[in-house]
């Protein structure tokens, strides 16, 4: 079982951080995605691997699964997904308004009128 | 257990949905609710900085439950000044913004400051790795709301940049939590600087792998190089209050370092030998030099203003990198002086745009309001430069005195001198373009709208602010000493955290 989540985090990590360099907003997004899945798997892992074990305290039972780190991913959980459809939404819209998809800046598209002068 | 500490939390987070729901299409009402909050945490700020004065540690348990096992918030010298200066500092943009009507440029401004501040003020405050997380999201989001605000695409486009070097960052935070919980089991950061002793030089791998990512992830939002990538474009294409208030994010990823590095893997430590020398000194050096050449190569005031604050950043943890009592003192003396001065530079920079077409360092027809906002810009550049008579003059001086004994002292003087060089020519390029050379163009027919007086008073309360800093230099670097002195001594922090008796570890007097 180590091995397995082991390589999973592993693949995961490996797929989100050749994503996260397309340097496109849509390939980036996802990357982060594969990222903040394969965090949550280590989260998860970081109270130590066990199996059918109750996070509760009971008699006469003495293998216990940590219960912390499910807190844990439960927060990050609920932020990454509220940071992905955020970024989602601000990565439309740029997207929308300046018909250009590119994370990086972008010399020619420098000569936007400076704004706020109103 | 007093609950003024949890306040500064509680305030804003209370304020900030009344603000949404019940006051949404009432500008009038957001601005008084919102100025009557910042007022009322400048004045808790400033008694609960007056309790730990005398070096009491404030405690609050959340829920009663006692250290490890429960939330909590602690307060020390440093904590409670940091929430001081965001406080203060947050007055001051609050006003401007109100002033130069950038508040009601886009829905929610307001709010999003409210929760802003709650975010920027439990993260100085908390003692507990994971909320520490979590106090980070919460002011990361309100920025993604705040440094979009008024929208247009340019912004948008630096806003998608912003989000996702942030998202990368928070992730790392994730990974580096995960590996300190798996070796050690507590991410409470009293209980971890205990527990961190007990672990031989043989089996440190986990526990130094967790030690570096941490320091990435302050090390990104503190602007280091070659992590600083983030901060030019957003804070330049963020609105001007927004990234005046900003100013003060760059100092949370400072705060934590200095937290983290002195209580938990302090430098005498077999863990984390060599990660302040070898590698944190020298990225604060190229820092220092990159932030200040960009000073001189920036064809913008914004970019310009955007790159002293990287190299502003830079001094600052140079200072940290050195690790002595006397170079933590200075680097405090310094942060509450770079946080003032680059939120000044960045309203000044707003009125200048104000007054004329754009932020060009190009000559154009003289702003309206010139000689004010030229006057402005003259102090700003001064304290951001170093120069005497004001803070950053004193405070560089302080940091050079610090380095003194160091091994790289050599490097140290040198980047030093010669990166306030460079700045003090960037600077006054950019200042004798936009104000002398004004007045050789001939004026246009264009005419711009003088910048109210409100946003004068709010960059004249800074500057003001700033002047207090200088003269009261040795009574402030007297107060940054002790607060040195406590970091350095961490037992009593530690003490009060774990010892301190809650829910959990009370006897059961019930039973028979």
């Amino acid at each position: 079982m180590e091995l397995l989540v082991a390589s999973a985090i592993g693949i995961l990590t490996a797929g989100g951080i050749y994503l996260m360099l397309r340097l496109r907003t849509f390939p980036v997004i996802l990357g982060i995605s594969l990222l903040t899945y394969a965090v949550n798997v280590f989260l998860f892992a970081s109270g130590r691997l066990t199996t059918a074990a109750p996070p509760i305290l009971r008699d006469d039972i003495s293998l216990y699964a940590d219960p912390l780190p499910q807190a844990l991913v439960l927060t990050a959980i609920v932020i990454s997904f509220g940071m992905t459809a955020v970024v989602v939404m601000i990565g439309l819209g740029a997207f929308l308004g300046s018909d250009d998809d590119h994370v990086d800046d972008q010399t020619a598209l420098d000569d936007d009128p400076a704004e706020g002068a109103s | 257990m007093s609950h003024w500490i949890i306040a500064p939390v509680i305030l804003p987070a209370l304020l900030a949905p009344f603000i949404v729901l019940a006051a949404r299409y009432h500008i009038g009402i957001q601005r008084a609710f919102s100025v009557a909050g910042v007022l009322a945490l400048v004045a808790i700020a400033a008694g609960l900085a007056w309790q730990t004065s005398d070096g009491t540690i404030l405690l609050y348990q959340l829920g009663d439950w006692a250290a490890p096992f429960g939330i909590v918030l602690v307060g020390d010298r440093l904590s409670t000044m940091m929430v001081l200066l965001t406080s203060v500092l947050a007055l001051f943009v609050l006003l401007y913004a109100i002033g130069s009507g950038w508040d009601d440029r886009g829905r929610h401004f307001h709010a999003l400051f409210q929760f802003q501040l709650m975010g920027i003020l439990g993260a100085f405050l908390t003692g507990d790795l994971f909320n520490l997380f979590v106090f980070f999201e919460v002011l990361l989001i309100a920025s993604y709301g705040l440094m979009i605000h008024a929208g247009g695409n340019a912004r948008l486009r630096a806003g998608v940049q912003y989000v996702l070097f942030n998202l990368i960052g928070s992730t790392l935070f994730l990974f580096a939590l995960g590996s300190i919980y798996a070796e050690t089991g507590t991410l409470n950061m009293a209980d971890l600087a205990q527990r961190v002793t007990l672990i031989t030089p043989e089996e440190t791998v986990g526990i130094r792998v967790a030690a570096v990512l941490l320091l990435l992830v302050f090390a990104i939002k503190a602007a280091l190089v070659p992590l600083h990538f983030w901060l030019p474009s957003s804070y330049a294409e963020a609105p001007a209050p927004v990234a005046a208030l900003f100013a003060i994010m760059t100092k949370v990823g400072a705060y934590a370092i200095i937290r983290v590095y002195t209580m938990i893997f302090h430098p005498d430590l077999e863990v984390t030998a060599g990660l302040h020398d070898i590698w944190l000194l020298p990225a604060a050096l190229v820092s220092l030099a990159i932030g200040m050449t960009g000073v001189l190569a920036a064809k913008k005031l914004d970019r310009l203003v955007a790159f002293s604050v990287i190299g502003s950043m830079g001094m600052v943890m140079v200072a940290i990198s050195l690790f002595t009592p006397e170079s933590i003192a200075a680097a405090l003396y310094y942060i509450v002086h770079s946080t003032l001065a680059g939120a000044a530079l960045f309203l000044i920079s707003d009125l200048v745009r104000t007054g004329r077409a754009d932020l060009e360092l190009t000559p154009q027809p003289a702003v309206s309001g010139n000689a004010l906002t030229a006057a402005m810009f003259f102090v700003g550049a001064i304290a951001m430069a170093g120069l005497p008579p004001l803070s950053g003059f004193l405070g560089k001086l302080l940091v050079l005195d610090a380095g003194f004994n160091s091994d790289m002292m050599v490097w140290i003087w040198v980047v030093v001198l010669g990166s306030s060089l460079v700045s003090i020519v960037g600077f006054s390029r950019a200042g004798s373009i936009l104000f002398w050379k004004a007045h050789s163009v001939e004026p246009s027919d264009e005419t711009y709208a003088r910048p109210a007086m409100l946003s004068y008073a709010a960059v004249g309360g800074l500057v003001a602010l700033l002047i207090a800093h200088t003269v009261f230099a040795g009574k402030v670097h007297g107060y940054t000493t002790t607060m040195a002195a406590q970091l350095f001594a961490p037992e009593p922090y530690i003490s009060v955290v774990v010892d301190t008796e809650g829910k959990l570890v009370k006897p059961k007097t019930e039973d028979k």
